[in-house]
Parts: C-alpha cells; sequence; structure tokens
C-alpha cells in the first residue's frame, strides 16, 4: 500500500472511530458530553478535509508559529497559575496581581486600576492596550510551560478557547488589539520578533491544511 | 475644554487630553488631598475612585475620565462617617499621613469588592499601596474593623 494510501486510510479509520464515539456521546448528552462532541467534531472535520501532505504543512506552520506564543510579550499575559508576569524576563507581576475569576483582577485590584488603553510616554510606565486582562479563571488560556503541541491542542479546543473555530481563532490573532499589542509594547518592552503578518500567514495555513498539531 | 465631575460637581478645565488625571486634581479643581508618590503607578498614593473602582490617577490621562464619576478622599464623606475614615481614626494608623489618602481609597475599593476580606485578601488588594512609615499591621487591622462596622450596618 502507498504511503499516502495508507495514511488516508488511517485517516478513514480514525474519522470512523471518531464517529462512533461521537454516537456515544450523543446519547448520553450532557454539557460536558456536547463541548466534547463540538470538540472531536472539530477536529475530525478540519482531518477528515486535509490530506497527509496538509497535514504535515499545517503541523510545521504551528510549530513555527508557537514561537510567538512563547514570547514574553504573550505569554507574560498566559501564565501557569493567577499572577500575570511581566518584563522580557518574565518575572511575577508586582503588586501582587492576580487574575481573579473575570480575569480583570480580584478585591478591588483590576487590570484597569493601573493599565489604560494605550501605553504611556516613558519608560516604566504601564503598558496598555483596549481589554488589558488575563483569560478568565475557567478558561486561562495557558501558554507557559507549554509544549508545541499541547499550545495546539488547546489552541484549536472550543472548550479552551473561548468556542472558536480554527479560522476564528486566525481572525482573534489577527485583529484583536490586546494581540496587536505585543507588536507594539511601548519603551522598554522587546516586541515579538516575528513579523505579525507572517504570524498571521502561518497561523492561517494551519487552520487552512486541517489545524493539524505537531 | 473638559468637563470633568468630581465628588458630585461639574469642572470646567482647560488642559492637554493626555494631563494625568491627578494634576488635573491637584492643580486645576485645587483638590489637593490626593497625593503625588511616584507618577508610575508603583505606590498607590494617587489612587482615586473612578466610576466605583479605584484608579491610579497619576497614569489616567483626563481624556479616559469625562463622563465619569471621580472620587477623591476629599469626597468619601463630609465630615469623615465613612466607615473606612472612622476606623482609621479608631485605630490610629496614620503616622506621617502622606500615604493614607490613596490607602483609604484603596481599602474602600477592595471593601466594595470583597466585604469580608481575610488577611490574604487585604495583603493581595493593598499591595499597591506602599508605606514608607510601616503602618501596614494597623492598615490591615483597621480595614477588619471597617468590614465588621460596614457588616453590622447592613444587617
Amino acid at each position: 500500500m502507498k504511503k499516502d494510501t495508507f495514511r488516508h486510510f488511517v485517516g478513514k479509520l480514525a474519522y470512523t472511530s471518531a464517529a462512533l464515539a461521537l454516537a456515544g456521546l450523543a446519547l448520553s448528552a450532557t454539557p460536558e458530553n456536547d463541548r466534547s462532541l463540538r470538540s472531536i467534531w472539530t477536529g475530525c472535520s478540519a482531518a477528515w478535509a486535509a490530506s497527509g501532505a496538509d497535514q504535515a504543512a499545517s503541523a510545521a506552520a504551528f510549530a513555527k508559529a508557537s514561537q510567538v506564543l512563547q514570547h514574553p510579550r504573550c505569554l507574560n499575559c498566559h501564565p501557569v497559575g493567577d499572577r500575570p508576569l511581566v518584563g522580557d524576563k518574565s518575572q511575577p507581576h508586582p503588586m501582587h496581581v492576580e487574575r481573579g475569576p473575570s480575569g480583570l483582577g480580584k478585591n478591588g485590584l483590576f487590570c484597569h486600576t493601573c493599565h489604560q488603553e494605550k501605553n504611556l510616554q516613558g519608560k516604566d510606565l504601564p503598558p496598555g492596550a483596549p481589554e488589558w486582562q488575563l483569560p478568565p479563571a475557567d478558561m486561562p488560556m495557558v501558554f507557559e510551560k507549554k509544549t508545541p503541541r499541547q499550545l495546539c491542542e488547546q489552541l484549536k479546543d472550543p472548550a479552551q478557547n473561548g468556542s472558536r473555530s480554527p479560522s476564528q481563532v486566525v481572525d482573534h490573532v489577527r485583529d484583536a488589539p490586546l494581540v496587536l499589542w505585543g507588536w507594539h509594547p511601548g519603551e522598554g518592552r522587546t516586541p515579538v520578533p516575528m513579523p505579525h503578518e507572517e504570524f498571521v500567514s502561518l497561523m492561517s495555513e494551519w487552520a487552512k491544511k486541517g489545524a493539524a498539531c505537531p | 475644554m473638559l468637563s470633568l465631575s468630581v465628588n458630585g460637581k461639574k469642572y470646567q478645565v482647560d488642559v492637554p487630553v493626555d494631563t494625568p488625571l491627578l494634576w488635573v486634581i491637584r492643580d486645576n479643581i485645587g483638590l489637593t488631598g490626593t497625593k503625588y508618590g511616584c507618577g508610575k503607578a508603583l505606590c498607590g498614593a494617587c489612587t482615586v475612585h473612578v466610576d466605583g473602582l479605584a484608579v491610579r490617577s497619576c497614569v489616567t490621562p483626563v481624556s479616559a475620565v469625562v463622563g465619569k464619576e471621580i472620587v477623591t478622599i476629599e469626597g468619601l464623606s463630609h465630615n469623615l462617617e465613612h466607615p473606612v475614615q472612622q476606623a482609621w481614626i479608631a485605630e490610629d494608623v496614620p503616622q506621617c499621613g502622606y500615604c493614607q489618602p490613596g490607602q483609604i481609597m484603596m481599602a474602600t475599593a477592595l471593601l466594595a469588592a470583597n466585604p469580608k476580606p481575610s488577611d490574604a485578601d487585604i495583603d493581595q488588594a493593598m499591595s499597591g499601596n506602599l508605606c514608607r512609615c510601616g503602618t501596614y499591621q494597623r492598615i490591615r487591622k483597621a480595614i477588619h474593623r471597617a468590614a465588621d462596622t460596614m457588616a453590622a450596618g447592613a444587617r
């Protein structure tokens, strides 16, 4: 059996197995199963549509794009735990700032206590962008200490990414002001090295070619 | 010309839109209870309320608060009767007093968000308000006292 044919067969077998799992979940419908259903369906639909070569290209594109997610400008607000990180060395945020349930802070010490909707002129001043916050506690979208594969699986899972499809994830990284801030972070902070257009192009390729994970 | 609402009164100020709110409050409106400590949101001395939430006025451009309700330490009560102010007096909190307007404004915001804070909650929320005289223990005690007073008043 040729390589491509074998991959096609394995893809079909995986899809059939997932379809049977979907049927089982559908018969025992709960909110948790509903999220699992959507997650499996999104992944399988993409995988079914993509050829082996496309999937390899998709995974490679994500692997390259994941360097952006691991850069301090992104990682600092996607930490393990409830303390955001600051600076190029990703150190714990001073003033004991914490995430809080909504990602906006807690106990009256909120992100907007100090952070404005744009950067301020001068060094060591709080950076700013619209909707400055962390992800909420029930959907923390952690980037810190994750492998590219873990990042990918998290990013394409609607239960973990704010109910987004892969193409909607691309929309987010292309348009969201807080994401764009990473390339214009203000004095004293290193911008994301990869050009934003290249990052969006890689993420688009990842999404269009099956949202495969490295 | 910008229109501001401070402590329930309307003011018209002619300043550049990126002027920090702190300087508008102190220099243009003449309310000097709010203090300058660092100018970089590192010390909390400049804390005021905007629409009921604590903000550091030294880094807040005045354009961001047009149309919002600003409350400074002077506007917290008419005659020091706010439970947090009463607790500060009862526990003899201030030493030099410079940081205390910011401390009181932040403590009030804490109690609005969490009416019954633990010691850990107080430490977490108040970590952005520095006191060079080291009155932290009394601040914590006063916050607990104010929380109890406000809870009793609510029953």
